[in-house]
């Protein structure tokens, strides 16, 4: 399965359609296929984005808020939206490969532990 | 324990923030969520136990800038911020925000954590947008707040069906607003007819606007439908209601009052749906008190009323309306004009446009025709202006001019502008060629290039015989 996750930096980007770069990974039965690889977006919109998806022919797209609008273009297009997904994405792209990862998840990257605890 | 642990277990604290109508979340010095409000749980759809600890980006999933940016700026100034924006809710809904950002300092003056309020002003926008939609659709333009009143009240009149009354100054724009009331009410679909009742002689008015029968006087040879039955269902837009008839004023008024008229030389009554937008550029109510207009057809019309302001009460329209009507016409002649050089601008902006938009629009015409390069300078500029700029600079009083001073007709033209437009003018012409010639009627007419006539009814017009 092709995935497509925003990242900002080390985490799934807060934002859908303000993500500066996407990481494109392919993998079946828990492997990775090729190595994950990283796109800058250019021009950075939500459209963009979508145009990307369609264009790399992925099958899941993860992300963090995105508008309902875009959410409703992608499933219509085949594409499973998995959002709201709070973490760094290295572990995101584990547990999307473990086919354990939720909409709306939080992963503990993205906590400070001082307040937590 | 740290002072964001102290205030997080506060009850009070909690109490407080709740009891403020708007998002509010407390952040410690990293930035991680510590509390949230109950109306910010709502907006976000985060509760505060599940965001607790979490980078307030995520959580937010605002527009301000890639991690954090401006809240760490506002942490390390100590400054509060305010700035519009948005957020991307859990259910997937963008929401506008006002965003306010302020630091909190410990007794010893060090940042203690991070107060933020998201106050949610998605009804403020739509009625903006709303505004400047309709601003948009209809071409006028305007963001002077003269102008944001008149879109205000537009958007309100749109939703009615009664009768408007425009008035305002000549090229201030009435028909454009007349048409984008129709445009944007419920009869949009319907017929919107204009009708000039200064154009036509009364005989022909009454004709034009409630049809007649066929044979009704010579040469009715058909019938033909007038046209209030023509805007059936729509609107009809009576210009210059000023210049209607006393005669016509009483069928027009009649027309407001049953919805239904004969028309000339009619037996049956017709009965018509249609909502009526009168403009007129002069005082009604001063016509009334003159005995001109009908009291009770201008008590008809008069339901909802809208003046638009002149050019020259509408601050900063001038500037973006050159811009635009130059921009307008230099496409469409192919120039590639750009702007307006600064001393053009000030000579702009010094005028006062009596003729208000329309006169400003044919400034920007001929600029962009007359210039040769990629600014319009003031040689590029209608002469007229020099003039008038001449005048005000000079603010020499018109009446107490000592009869020795001789003007030419030419020099005599600026000079009137006191008594504004060309009625002002025309007396001075008068004056100048009468002082010239001695008092001689016969060689002023001859200088001015009127007949004798012409002169004496003039004099008798402005009362200077």
């Amino acid at each position: 399965m092709k995935v497509m996750i925003t990242t900002r930096g080390d985490f799934v980007s807060p934002r859908f359609d303000l993500s500066p770069e996407v990481l494109i990974a392919t993998y079946y039965d828990q492997e990775l296929l090729e190595e994950p690889r990283s796109i800058i977006v250019s021009d950075v919109s939500a459209e963009t984005i979508c145009d990307l998806a369609l264009k790399e022919n992925v099958a899941m797209v993860i992300c963090g808020g995105i508008e309902e609008q875009h959410y409703q273009f992608l499933t219509w297009k085949k594409i499973t939206v998995i959002d709201s997904v709070i973490g760094p994405y290295t572990e995101v792209l584990q547990l999307a490969m473990n086919n354990t990862l939720k909409s709306g998840i939080i992963l503990p990257g993205a906590t400070s532990k001082e307040v937590a605890s | 324990m740290k002072p964001e642990s102290k205030l997080h277990i506060s009850p009070v604290f909690s109490e407080l923030l709740n009891a403020i109508p708007h998002g509010i979340a407390y952040l410690d010095t990293n930035l991680c969520v510590v509390v949230m409000n109950r109306f910010l749980e709502i907006m976000t759809g985060y509760s505060t136990a599940e965001a607790r600890g979490i980078y307030s980006e995520f959580i937010f999933r605002s527009n301000l800038g890639n991690k954090n940016q401006m809240s760490r700026e506002v942490l390390d100034r100590g400054e509060a911020v305010s700035v519009d924006g948005n957020i991307i809710n859990r259910q997937r809904k963008k929401i506008p925000i006002h965003f306010t950002l302020s630091c909190l300092h410990d007794e010893q003056g060090q940042p203690a954590g991070f107060l933020i309020v998201l106050e949610d002003i998605s009804v403020l926008k739509s009625v903006e947008s709303k505004h400047q939609g309709l601003a948009e659709e209809t071409g006028i333009l305007g963001h002077s707040p003269q102008m944001a009143k008149v879109f205000e009240l537009m958007s309100v009149l749109a939703r009615t069906d009664a009768s408007v009354l425009i008035t305002g100054e000549t090229g201030t724009g009435k028909d454009m607003i007349a048409e984008a009331l129709h445009e944007s009410s419920q009869r949009a679909r319907q017929p919107f007819i204009k009708v000039n009742c200064g154009a036509l002689p009364e005989a022909l008015l009454e004709s034009e606007l409630f049809g007649h029968v066929k044979g009704a006087f010579t040469g009715a040879v058909t019938e033909t439908v007038g046209m209030f039955r023509l805007a059936h269902k729509g609107t009809i837009f009576l210009t210059e209601i000023g210049d209607l008839s006393l005669p016509l004023q009483v069928k027009l008024l009649s027309v407001l009052d049953d919805q239904e008229f004969f028309p000339v030389g009619g037996s049956k009554k017709v009965k018509v749906d249609v909502r009526i937008i009168a403009a007129t550029h002069c005082s009604l109510r001063q016509e009334v008190q003159q005995g001109r207009f009908r009291e009770d057809l201008f008590y008809r019309l008069n339901v909802l009323h809208l003046h638009m302001p002149p050019l020259r009460e509408r601050d900063g329209d001038i500037r973006l309306l050159l811009d635009h009507f130059l921009r307008h016409f230099s496409g469409k002649l192919g120039r590639g004009i750009t702007a307006f050089t600064k001393k053009a601008i000030d000579v702009l902006g010094r005028y006062r446009y009596p003729g208000n938009v329309r006169e400003l629009r044919n400034i920007a015409e001929y600029s962009a025709n007359i210039c040769q390069g990629k600014k319009v300078g003031t040689k590029d500029l209608p002469q007229y202006l020099f003039q008038a700029a001449e005048e005000s600079s000079a603010k020499a009083p018109v009446i107490v001019v000592p009869p020795m001073v001789s003007l030419s007709r030419e020099q005599a033209q600026p000079m009137a502008k006191m008594d504004g437009g060309w009625t002002g003018i025309e007396k001075e012409m008068i004056v100048d060629a009468l002082r010239k010639t001695g008092g001689n009627r016969s060689k002023a007419a001859d200088l001015l290039g009127w007949g004798r006539t012409t002169l004496w009814r003039k004099l008798k017009k402005y009362k200077m015989a």
